[in-house]
């Protein structure tokens, strides 16, 4: 967060220095393109906080379980597409899980879909993409992590 | 480039009235003490708003300052279709020093795209972004251990890589485009 702010400011100083012009050109590009995603981020993030509140750690555990069957599997998939959680928020829960019995290859499906797959942004990646390379794009992400997390599961044991 | 409050106003019309909406609903929960918006007001939706305002806004001035200053040729020659394996190991670097959520890297693949960039090589680097940035993986290894972490990423690449192509492959000749939010 720091390097970034630095890199930043930065960038801005010397960019200033080299044509003060282009600079301030440049800041309004970047915040036009920012209050444009704004409102449509702020509906999202709300909805996201709504829905989160009914994941608790407790529905986790009791869904992923310590002997997860392939229900077990899909909800890990599900809960990993369509929510949208930070990663210093979901790590630290992943933690608690595997601590709380769940093993390593139901939390590598939740894991590798919360961050490749975007169902809540859906609306946001169409924007910017298109509807159907954000439905190509979310649907071969799935199959992705689904590819990324059983070969961590059949790998697991052995190494 | 002028865009107008009037029909910036018009067009988010809705998303102000939701956002509105919620701002209401979260000062009475507040004045009532109604404990499961109050919950969600300050566990989720103050994490996700402060994680937003902190790097989205340098996010975006460092993307207007390259869509001044870098040249479209430099981004075409080095990230376009001929780019080769160059522009897919240039994908990967970019995303690896970068941080935030998979919706950060959208407004950086459509300035890549309008520079000139290849589809293969904007969703290979959407790709890189979402599972293989470094302040995420320091994280993952902390809190998973480096086997998981390790496993994760070695996994991760060839599937990014493999979409990248099959994302190009299917969208290449369907007038793809990627677009600012309008």
């Amino acid at each position: 967060m720091i390097v970034l702010i630095i890199i930043t400011l930065l960038a801005i100083f010397l960019s200033f220095i080299a044509d003060k012009k282009k600079t301030i050109e440049a800041l309004k590009r970047g915040s036009l393109m920012f209050l444009k995603l704004l409102p449509k981020m702020l509906n999202i993030i709300i909805l996201i906080s709504i829905i989160l509140y009914f994941v608790s750690k407790e529905f986790l555990i009791t869904n992923f379980g310590s002997n997860p069957g392939i229900f077990g599997y899909v909800m890990a998939a599900i809960t990993g597409s369509i929510t949208l959680i930070p990663g210093f928020i979901a790590y630290p829960i992943c933690g608690y899980l595997i601590k709380n019995g769940v093993g390593y290859p139901i939390i590598a499906v939740f894991i590798t879909t919360l961050m490749m797959v975007g169902i809540a942004t859906i609306p946001i990646e169409k924007q910017y993409f298109g509807l159907k390379a954000t439905i190509l794009r979310n649907g071969l992400s799935l199959i992705g992590a689904f590819i990324v997390s059983l070969l961590i599961g059949l790998l697991w044991n052995i190494i | 480039m002028e865009y107008h409050m009037n029909s910036y106003i018009k067009k988010n019309i809705l998303n102000f009235i939701f956002v509105f909406l919620f701002a209401l609903v979260v000062v009475i929960s507040y004045y009532l003490d109604f404990k499961p918006i109050i919950q969600i007001t300050e566990e989720n939706f103050l994490d996700f708003i402060s994680e937003m305002f902190s790097f989205l806004p340098l996010l975006f001035i460092l993307i207007g300052l390259f869509d001044v200053w870098v040249p479209k040729e430099i981004v075409t020659k080095n990230f376009g279709n001929d780019s080769g394996i160059k522009g897919v190991i240039l994908a990967i670097l970019l995303a690896m020093v970068q941080a935030g959520p998979l919706y950060a890297s959208f407004p950086v693949a459509y300035i890549l795209w309008k520079k000139g960039g290849s589809i293969r090589n904007i969703y290979i680097y959407i790709g890189a972004f979402s599972s293989f940035k470094i302040p995420l993986l320091t994280f993952e290894i902390s809190f998973l251990g480096f086997k998981f972490s390790m496993l994760r990423s070695i996994f991760s690449i060839p599937i990014f890589i493999i979409i990248g192509i099959i994302m190009e492959k299917l969208l290449k000749n369907n007038n793809f485009e990627v677009k600012d939010v309008r």
